[in-house]
């Protein structure tokens, strides 16, 4: 591989330092993998803060053990954060910053990000924007204690963690938009010889709409951040309306302000934010479920379609979040409108999935079982997110748990299925081990179970009017005694589900050194890149022994009139079609 | 090992752009969205307000009926002035390159660069002015938005001067290597500075209409 | 376009550039001028919102290039814009919606 004589420092060479090798690198893989490692820790770390909380709601003031019992405050804080590191923290970075990292360039066949060192520092502003987020805990008084959504003017007047959030949120926010720009150009400049858009697999799709939406939709936040942290700093009031009175009588600020208007620029990254969530797991698996069908993905171009439509969509629902803050009808009935035609294309792309799945040969290996289990999952939590969607439906609903059901069908038995998915997927390719299926079995079958058991009552509790953000869980409402058991259900099932994570901890740190050994590069018959172009295991720095060229369609599997079980991407046809071939390309 | 990334310097034959030029207008759509929540932070914050500015003016002691009674317009326009300047030398700088013309590149962007600077030197004094008479950000909404507003421009400002004094200086190592590659890669380099500085230029434009005059 | 220019392309630039310069120099006297004569606020707007535009259009057009530009980075800005537009339009329309809801529950 060519190498660049101007930047290199004078002791590098073939001995580059422990430091430089996995902390301070630009390769692409070792960044996905440093994303990785640290986003599974805070969603480790985020899934413990709930578990604290849970025990307090199935048995309200019994003491945890080392800790005591939890106060009010306490648990508001551990709320706020829960949510804070599962979306920013957690989910994102290891969708985007893990999965993107690694697998995009190999899919597309270039051997770095466009910007390597960009990229090395769009890690590192996560990981101390990440720290940032859990020094606030030691602050006095705490981490922040309004929310994952920061609503004013609440998070003006708490307590100096809410400060922390904001400077926590600003890191993150640059990390992501470093991360976009240089997912964005990578995706259209290092596209290899052959690569035409339509020839992308469908992960990588994702991963372009994804970052063109972080890219987009974050920086309103940011400037919303901004001034948030002005109504906390500098005394603004861009938050705070006038004649607020608080518990310690009225509040000595200019006032004049709107909580609206944070409610507004907060919903404009955060409706898309949750494609953000979702897209790259519908990419990982689509990935999947094509290799395991051993058939190309049904109606390749109409989910990418799809796709594309639903990303602009999502820019122009935001408010139906804001139902009850009595907004007007003629712009209510706009934001349910196209919240129903947004519900359209994502019906598109799982109807296509679940269309692949008929008559194919379905392999049922460790992540094909986690990919199959996100169908219906997402299905839950779509379909429980059209009432909520409808003004009408919303106001009974809005705040209830109704909505944390709803939304964490999405996002746990949803996304983080199918990241587990892509955690089996890509394992083999990143240590060149695979991991053992026996303890995958259990460990899906044992997630998915206790994940329903702790969101399918959350839905139930709801509908009865049970309020989220509870801090006895509903105890001290008589309407929400009839419901009021299953919070036992619910903290048990989260228990059930933090003890099945075990299998997997062992499964991984014990497969990577001591894992069975992939026999062949192509470890699942693949015919993305990722898996034909790179014989070498774990991958090399700058990927490629030669950079492959492309001829085919993403998924050649099964191809009529062809004799291989399958064709990768990179496989030459024979020289009779190959000019023809090539024609097609130019054209 | 550092890699060779393709189309670094050379841009890609179906895009028609290189890397960097992507990415910096990548960025400054980003910007584009920033800058764009405030002002729509702005409107929103004007159309609920009771009265803009809503505050007295520092000499009458009445309520002000236009922004201008309590913001210093000819310090503003002079500020303008400056930076449209500085865009202007900034492409000169940049043109001197393409002609080959090293010195001209070193005149023309030390003038960017001392011309920025003027534009932070009035911004204290309009700054200044406003805390002598005891009022900032926390006096009213106006004012409030003013401040994060044109702050935060000021920021940009700063960002902006850091990264072409370093082109100015250390930075063009790279030309003076002689490299064909090289020189070709700092032209482009002082093209995509250019290109956000620009832009700084180019928000500015809208704020001061916003701010100052209406 | 710009990696192919020649030494008398640039020149021919430097003078459009120039003209550029007097261009905005003028028209922030124009909109500085204006803005005494102390119109309402409807039609103030509306001419500081024009100039600016102008202006913004030149830089954009003149020193950033614009005009010629490839078709990728067309593309970006058009989403920037069509979704910035989309937030103006529509924070915009939810005010007004609101105010319309206050002056209903005022009258009844
Ligand atoms: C897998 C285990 C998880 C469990 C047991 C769990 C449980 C809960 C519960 C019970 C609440 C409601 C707290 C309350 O209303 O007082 C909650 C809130 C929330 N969860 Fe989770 N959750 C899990 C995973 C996730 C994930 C993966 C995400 C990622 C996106 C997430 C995001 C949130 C958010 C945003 C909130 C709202 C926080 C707030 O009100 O500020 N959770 N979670
Ligand atoms: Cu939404």
């Amino acid at each position: 591989m060519a190498t660049k004589d101007d930047h290199a420092g004078s002791h590098e060479g073939h001995h580059v330092g422990f430091w430089r090798k996995y902390w301070f690198s630009t390769d692409h893989k070792v960044i996905g993998i440093q994303y990785g490692i640290t986003a599974l820790f805070f969603l480790l770390f985020g899934f413990i803060l709930m578990l604290l909380m849970r025990w307090q709601l199935a048995s309200p003031g019994v003491e945890i053990p080392l800790l005591g019992a939890l106060t009010p405050e306490m648990y508001n804080q551990f709320g706020a954060m829960h949510g804070t590191i599962m979306v920013f923290m957690g989910i994102v970075p290891l969708a985007v910053g893990a999965f993107g990292n690694y697998v995009v360039p190999l899919q597309i066949g270039a051997i770095d990000m466009a910007f390597p060192r960009l990229n090395m520092a769009s890690y590192h502003f996560f990981f101390w924007g990440g720290i940032v987020m859990l020094a606030s805990f030691f602050v006095p008084q705490g981490a922040a204690k309004a929310g994952w959504t920061s609503y004013p003017p609440l998070a003006d007047i708490e307590t100096m963690g809410q400060t922390m959030w904001l400077w926590g949120m600003v890191l993150l926010i640059t990390s992501s938009l470093l991360g976009a720009i240089n997912f964005l150009t990578t995706i259209i400049q290092l596209r290899t010889e052959g690569m035409t858009f339509f020839r992308m697999p469908f992960f990588v799709w994702t991963q372009f709409v994804t970052a063109f939406l972080l890219l987009l939709a974050f920086p309103p936040l940011e400037a919303a951040g901004f001034l948030q942290l002005a109504d906390r700093l500098l005394g603004t009031s861009f938050f705070l309306p006038s004649g607020l009175v608080t518990a310690e009588g009225p509040l000595e600020v200019s006032g004049g302000g709107s909580p609206l208007l944070w409610q507004h620029l907060f919903w404009f990254l955060a409706h898309p934010e949750v494609y953000v969530l979702i897209l790259p797991a519908m990419g990982i698996v689509a990935e999947i479920v094509a290799n395991n069908t051993r058939k190309p993905l049904w109606g390749y171009r109409l989910m990418v379609y799809s796709l594309i439509f639903l990303g602009f969509m999502s820019f122009i629902v935001w408010a139906h979040h804001m139902f009850i803050t009595g907004m007007g009808t003629a712009i209510s009935a706009f934001f349910q409108v196209t919240t129903m035609i947004i519900s359209i294309p994502s019906v598109v792309i799982l109807s296509a999935l679940f269309i692949t799945l008929w008559g194919g040969s379905i392999r049922f290996s460790t992540p094909m079982l986690f990919a199959l289990g996100f169908l219906p999952m997402f299905g839950i939590g779509g379909l429980t997110g059209l009432p909520l969607g409808l003004a009408p439906t919303d106001i009974p609903l809005h705040d209830t748990y109704y909505v944390i059901g709803h939304f964490h069908y999405v996002v746990a038995p949803g996304t983080i299925l199918a990241l587990f998915a892509g955690i089996y997927y890509w394992f083999p390719k990143m240590t060149g081990r695979t991991l053992n299926d026996t303890l995958g079995k259990v460990h899906f079958w044992g997630t998915i179970i206790s994940m329903n058991g702790i969101f399918f009552p959350m839905l139930i509790q709801g509908l009865a009017g049970v309020s989220r953000r509870l801090f006895d869980g509903g105890l001290a409402y008589s309407f929400s005694e009839p419901v009021l058991e299953y919070n036992m259900v619910m903290s048990v099932s989260a228990a059930a589900l933090f003890l099945f994570q075990f299998p997997f901890i062992i499964n991984f740190f014990m497969s990577m050194k001591g894992g069975k050994k992939v026999e062949k590069a192509n470890h699942w018959d693949a015919t993305t890149l990722e898996w034909s172009a790179t014989p070498i295991m774990p991958v090399p720095h700058g990927n490629f022994e030669t950079v492959p060229r492309v001829y085919r369609d993403p998924y050649e599997y099964n191809v009529p009139g062809s004799d291989q079980p399958y064709l990768s991407q990179d496989l030459a046809p024979p020289p009779a079609t190959r000019a023809e071939a090539l024609e097609k390309v130019e054209a | 090992m550092e890699l060779l990334i393709p189309y670094e310097v050379t841009p890609r034959r179906d895009t028609g752009v290189n890397n960097a030029k992507l990415g910096i207008w990548l960025f400054l759509a980003s910007e584009v969205m920033l800058f764009g929540g405030l002002f729509a932070a702005y409107i929103f914050l004007r159309m609920g307000a009771d009265a803009w500015p809503g505050m007295e003016t520092f000499d009458t002691h009445e309520m002000a009926t236009r922004a201008d009674q309590v913001l210093s317009v000819p310090l503003a326009t002079l500020n303008t002035v400056i930076l449209i300047a500085s865009s202007v030398t900034m492409v000169l700088s940049w043109a001197s390159l393409k002609m080959d013309n090293f010195k001209g590149f070193r005149l023309h962007m030390g003038l960017t660069i001392l011309l920025a600077l003027g534009f932070l030197v009035v911004k204290a004094f309009e700054y200044g002015s406003k805390f002598s008479h005891h009022v900032g950000p926390d006096t009213n909404i106006f004012l409030g938005i003013y401040f994060v507003l044109t702050g935060l421009h000021a920021l940009h400002v700063t960002g902006g001067i850091i990264v072409n004094a370093y082109f100015w200086g250390p930075g063009t190592r790279m030309w003076l290597s002689g490299n064909e590659r090289d020189k070709a890669h700092f032209t482009n380099r002082i093209e995509i500075a250019g290109l956000y500085w620009h832009f700084v230029d180019l928000v500015w434009i809208f704020l001061f209409p916003m701010i100052y005059l209406v | 376009m710009a990696e192919a220019m020649t030494v008398s392309d640039v020149k021919k630039h430097v003078r459009v550039y120039l003209i550029v310069f007097g261009s905005l120099l003028l028209l922030t006297l124009v909109t500085v001028a204006v803005s005494y004569f102390d119109m309402p606020l409807g039609p103030a707007l509306a001419v500081a919102l024009v100039i600016a535009m102008v202006k913004g259009s030149l830089v954009a057009l003149y020193f950033m290039h614009l005009k010629g530009e490839k078709r990728v980075i067309m593309w970006v800005l058009a989403f920037a814009a069509a979704f910035l537009i989309g937030m103006f339009v529509l924070f915009i329309a939810s005010l007004l919606d609101q105010e319309m809801v206050a002056v209903l529950l005022r009258v009844t």
